[in-house]
């Protein structure tokens, strides 16, 4: 019971996850993919495009995010993204628009490098879900 | 005074207009369920939000090169307002006092001799704002389409603003709004998104946060991201108090109708019955005098 802690993900229209007995949670954290066990310290930091990882003692769910920013308090994992997607109602139409969108996007060759490679990063990843 | 048939006519119509009204209460009704549970389920992540914003803010080690968008640009000169209304009348009051608020505001920058500069969102405050201040909108959006108050809206309101800010246009930037408190009250609000105001008594955790990357980074992610959702509460809020706001115009409406109904059909039988006596009294006085 003990290694449990508590996880909200909220997006600007609602609550979209609240649980409370995670064992462990693997975000994509801007600067490389981070695991957040119980008792972490306070720690906040952005998302990158990438997977959300939250393994509990029963299941192990995934969810596409394209930003976000996580904060870690006193066992509470707070995330704040603006586009949220479950892995298993991801399906294949879905990703393809996602991606021939982000590859338009891409076409912009204005946009400063930061951004640049955010798009390419989410192209990537969502390029490696099967 | 008025003949019978034109009283039968004004019955009628006083009541296919409060049919008219009674059917728009209804639908707003129905209408601010909706608006009021997404207005309350988007509450937290602005708070939260905020109180990370805060919590950053506090741990910022170095204060004088904190991003503009949170400590100024140092000037007060140009003051850009964003002024929400609705798309659509009949809803009372609730344009109106967002406009009252507005100007009161814009009068006092103007007496101090600072320059205003206005964004207005949704027509009805186009349109009431163009005549005085026709000069001073520089951006006029509305979001006619969309049938909810969605997130994608609010980030391009809010992508303008930063747009506008980074190319020095304006210093500060407030936001005008309907807070939705309940059915009956609305509460017009001015809020200062550039540069935030951190006056707000939210307790803050003396507890140091690890950051990755490093503070002024995240924030100056996150800054953009917080006049975003700002925007989009406003928009949330405003949406709900329009929907308020037209019920109980509408249920007033609805009831006036009524009680003009019962006027005229009091003053339709008076001189219905008026005109009975005037033909008995004829007729009377005319056997009388045979």
């Amino acid at each position: 019971m003990s290694e449990e802690f508590k996880i909200e993900i909220v997006n600007p229209e609602k609550s979209f996850l609240a649980r409370e007995d995670i064992i462990e949670a693997i975000v994509p954290a801007f600067e490389g993919e981070m695991g957040i066990l119980k008792d972490h310290i306070s720690i906040i930091s952005f998302l990158k495009p990438g997977i959300i990882r939250i393994i509990t003692n029963s299941d192990d769910e995934s969810y596409f995010v394209e930003d976000g920013i996580v904060e870690f308090k006193n066992n509470n994992l707070s995330i704040l993204t603006s586009s949220i997607i479950n892995l298993s109602e991801m399906d294949k139409s879905k990703k393809e628009e996602l991606i021939k969108k982000s590859e338009e996007e891409a076409k912009d060759l204005e946009m400063s490098d930061q951004s640049k490679f955010l798009v390419d990063q989410k192209i990537e990843v969502l390029k490696s879900l099967n | 005074m008025a003949s019978l048939d034109d009283l039968k006519k004004r019955i009628a119509s006083v009541k296919s207009t409060q049919k008219i009204t009674k059917a728009m209460k209804m639908v707003a009704a129905a209408k601010l369920r909706r608006a009021q549970e997404s207005a309350e389920k988007g509450r937290p992540y602005s708070e939260k939000m905020n109180n990370i914003i805060l919590n950053l803010s506090n741990g910022i080690s170095d204060k004088e090169n904190a991003p503009k968008l949170l400590s100024g640009t140092g000037n007060d000169k140009v003051h850009l307002c964003v002024v929400m209304t609705s798309d659509r009348g009949l809803c009372g009051g609730f344009n109106s006092n967002i406009i009252k608020k507005a100007k009161s505001y814009f009068s006092k920058i103007s007496d101090e001799g600072k320059e205003l500069k206005i964004i207005t969102v949704g027509s009805k405050g186009n349109d009431q704002l163009k005549r005085v201040y026709g000069e001073k909108i520089i951006e006029n959006i509305s979001f006619k389409e969309s049938k909810n108050a969605n997130y994608f809206d609010a980030d391009k309101v809010g992508k303008m603003v930063i747009e506008k800010f980074e190319a020095g246009e304006f210093d500060v930037c407030t936001i005008f709004y309907n807070q939705f408190k309940n059915v009956i009250t609305q509460i017009p609000q001015a809020q200062q998104i550039v540069p935030l105001n951190n006056e707000e008594d939210v307790n803050v955790s003396d507890e140091s946060y690890e950051f990755e990357p490093d503070e002024d980074e995240i924030l100056s992610n996150l800054l953009p991201k917080n006049i975003s959702t700002q925007i989009f509460k406003a928009m949330l809020e405003n949406s709900a108090s329009e929907q308020g706001s037209r019920m109980s115009a509408m249920d007033n409406a609805t009831r006036n109708a009524g009680e003009m109904v019962d006027k005229l059909t009091i003053e339709y039988n008076r001189s219905r019955q008026a005109a009975i006596t005037k033909e008995l009294i004829e007729i009377i006085s005319g056997a009388e005098s045979l």
